[in-house]
């Protein structure tokens, strides 16, 4: 797409309430839902997402439990949407089509159906099914930097060809270089006749940067989250991206103030830490780990004594995918025996 | 010593996996392989062993079944659906290595011999078949209140089979947690990994267990490995069993035998060493029963 050419607005949709649960350990109350939804509906975002962050059905302990039943979220969400679109995310072997139905019965209007970059066959019956449902359909190729366009393409057309109304490039290790972006963007926007969109992580504080990117490229759907607050050292900031935006000249519809507001007055209190870039996020990025590792990284590095940048180096090297959260223990395991700190504290009976 | 006739239906990856491994039954003896593909590699092998093969499907089987009593059938849900009431009224025994779950689950250690009277008997899945073990070795010392895993396989050895019916898997897997593991509650994730070289089949169990006795837990898992091990070499743990406050944590590595699908797809040889073990159960089974009847002229 030639710079020249003007700039299509592109539909933000603000997934504080789903990759935002990664941060919050997936801890959301129906009370922070709606004050959220709320505040994003009257700041006129048009698609809001809501989901534990590995999509429906991710309450577990390989994830992390929700503190509360994901229907009850949905419900406050659904009470308080108006006329904006009730989003959720879906990965086919954490949740099964049982829960497409089941957040479609909630009003859920789009179905963000995810399978790692390589993986997309997987999921035609699911899309197949939310467009049986209804609703609007985005295929997420995540781990995106993890192949060459030309594979995004191939796996993208796949997509397609359920059904899928856009295919996102998702960056979930914040790993992309701004080039890496605008090569995918490019291709996926030739190869495709639907919808290109971007999910952009903040690991490399490249979050805005490689979005304007994206959309420069001809990406017409974008991700982001009040505050960054995300998996890793966060996502694109909504209230940043909708301000730059709007000093760029694009019109989405969005007001620039009521979504500083929202941010700061609801979602700001509410965090655990902030999201910043230290060594653990910056980790993420560099060596390419899925974003929502990190939390779960802390947690092993803590118990089993090890360096969270050598648990997570390691992870790198293994080429480790989203949803692998056991080979985090796996590896801090290794390098505690290797570094002879065995037992961890709270394990009284060992092999001799 | 006699061996009770078997047959194949389902040329792919695990029937000709699982062919490889009857030929070296005491018990069974292949005497056909079914399949629809005429280009399938499996229908090529066995006709080069002198195996009976059609690429005809059910149909051409059962016109002549060459005296086969026990069918393992390694298709797909959907089509096992049509062929068990077939193989039912045909007075044959099913195995059935899909996710159909039409029949009584069995995984070997822990509930072989107890439904050698069944029609059709299922076997959950490969990750059922590797953790379900797991699971039941920790409930018989103290109650599991939920039970969760998580199989992580190499891209290349998941087939359309498998990736059509990634819901079954884990439906089908959670249930065998409960039914067949004890837990309370279950769930089963998978995750597909394109790694090159290709990663060798993993399984992560978690168990919730409130105040574990460690010493007498472990000392059970280390049990059950042992008599999975028995037909499936390859089955290992990775580490001792981890614990952290109510939550045990087993992390399980399984190497194919490598008969004809490479050592990395444990996934498909638990299948087929687990079918091959239930097989040769009934086939005993039968045998006895005649033995039985000739003893009494």
């Amino acid at each position: 797409m030639a710079s020249k050419d003007p700039i299509v607005a592109p539909r933000v949709c603000d997934t504080t309430l789903r990759d935002g649960s990664h941060a919050m350990a997936h801890q959301f109350t129906p009370e922070q839902v709606r004050a959220i939804v709320s505040g994003l509906v009257d700041a006129g975002v048009p698609v809001i997402e809501v989901s534990h962050g590995d999509g429906l059905g991710g309450s577990s302990f390989q994830y992390g439990f929700s503190k509360v039943p994901e229907e009850q979220l949905l419900a406050a969400a659904a009470d308080c949407i108006k006329d904006k679109k009730l989003a959720v995310l879906h990965i086919p072997g954490i949740g099964t089509k049982d829960e497409l139905r089941m957040a479609a019965s909630y009003g859920a209007k789009v179905a963000r159906i995810c399978t790692h970059v390589t993986e997309a066959d997987i999921c035609e019956q699911h899309i197949g099914l939310a467009k049986q449902l209804g609703m609007e359909v985005v295929g997420f190729l995540m781990l995106a930097h993890m192949v060459p366009p030309e594979k995004l393409v191939e796996q993208g057309k796949l997509m397609e060809s359920y059904g899928a109304d856009c295919v996102y490039v998702t960056d979930s290790a914040g790993a992309m270089t701004m080039h890496d972006m605008r090569e995918r963007v490019q291709a996926l926007r030739e190869a495709l006749r639907i919808e290109v969109g971007v999910h952009a992580h903040h690991n490399l504080a490249l979050g805005v940067a490689n979005t304007l990117e994206a959309i420069a490229s001809g990406a017409t759907q974008v991700d982001g989250t009040l505050c960054g607050l995300g998996a890793g050292a966060g996502n694109t900031p909504t209230e940043v991206l909708v301000a730059v935006l709007d000093k760029m000249g694009i019109q989405t519809g969005i007001d620039v103030e009521k979504t500083m507001d929202v941010a700061e007055d609801i979602v700001r209190p509410i965090m655990p830490r902030p999201q910043i870039i230290d060594r653990a996020g910056l980790s993420l990025g560099y060596y390419g780990v899925y974003s929502s590792f990190l939390l779960h990284t802390f947690r092993a590095s803590e118990k089993y004594g090890v360096a969270v940048r050598d648990i997570l180096k390691e992870l790198g090297r293994l080429r480790v995918v989203g949803g692998q959260e056991d080979m985090i223990v796996d590896v801090a395991v290794e390098l505690a025996k290797k570094q002879g700190k065995w037992p961890p504290r709270g394990q009284h009976y060992v092999q001799l | 010593m006699p061996k009770v006739k078997c047959a194949i239906i389902g040329s792919g990856n695990i029937g000709t996996d699982l062919m490889a491994k009857l030929l070296r039954s005491q018990w069974l003896e292949l005497v056909y392989m079914v399949g629809i593909d005429p280009n399938s590699e499996g229908l090529a092998r066995a006709r080069e062993l002198g195996i009976a093969t059609t690429d005809q499907g059910i149909d051409a089987f059962l016109r002549d079944p060459k005296g086969a009593e026990i069918v393992f059938d390694a298709t797909s849900a959907k089509a096992h659906r049509q062929h068990a009431p077939r193989l039912e009224q045909a007075g044959m025994i099913a195995i059935d290595l899909t996710p159909a779950k039409i029949g009584k689950f069995v995984v070997p250690p822990v509930n072989l011999g107890q439904h050698l009277e069944a029609k059709n008997v299922n076997l959950v899945s490969c990750g059922g078949q590797a953790t379900v073990p797991i699971v039941a070795a920790i409930n018989r010392v103290q109650p599991v209140k939920y039970a969760e895993i998580v199989a992580t396989i190499a891209s290349k050895s998941a087939g359309p089979g498998t990736r059509q019916n990634i819901d079954e898997f884990t439906q089908t897997t959670a249930a065998g947690l409960v039914e067949m593991g004890g837990a309370q509650k279950g769930k089963a994730i998978i995750v597909l990994n394109p790694a090159e070289p290709p990663i060798l089949m993993r399984n992560t169990v978690y168990a919730m267990v409130d105040d574990p006795d460690q010493a007498a837990i472990t000392r059970s898992i280390e049990e059950m490995v042992q008599r999975v091990q028995e037909y499936v070499p390859g089955y290992r743990l990775r580490t001792e069993p981890l614990f952290d406050g109510n939550k045990i944590t087993v992390f399980v590595e399984v190497t194919g035998a490598g008969d004809y699908l490479p050592t990395y797809a444990g996934n498909l040889d638990i299948m087929t060493a687990a079918a091959v073990k239930v097989g040769e159960e009934f086939a005993k089974h039968l045998l006895s029963k005649r033995g039985e009847l000739v003893a009494a002229r």
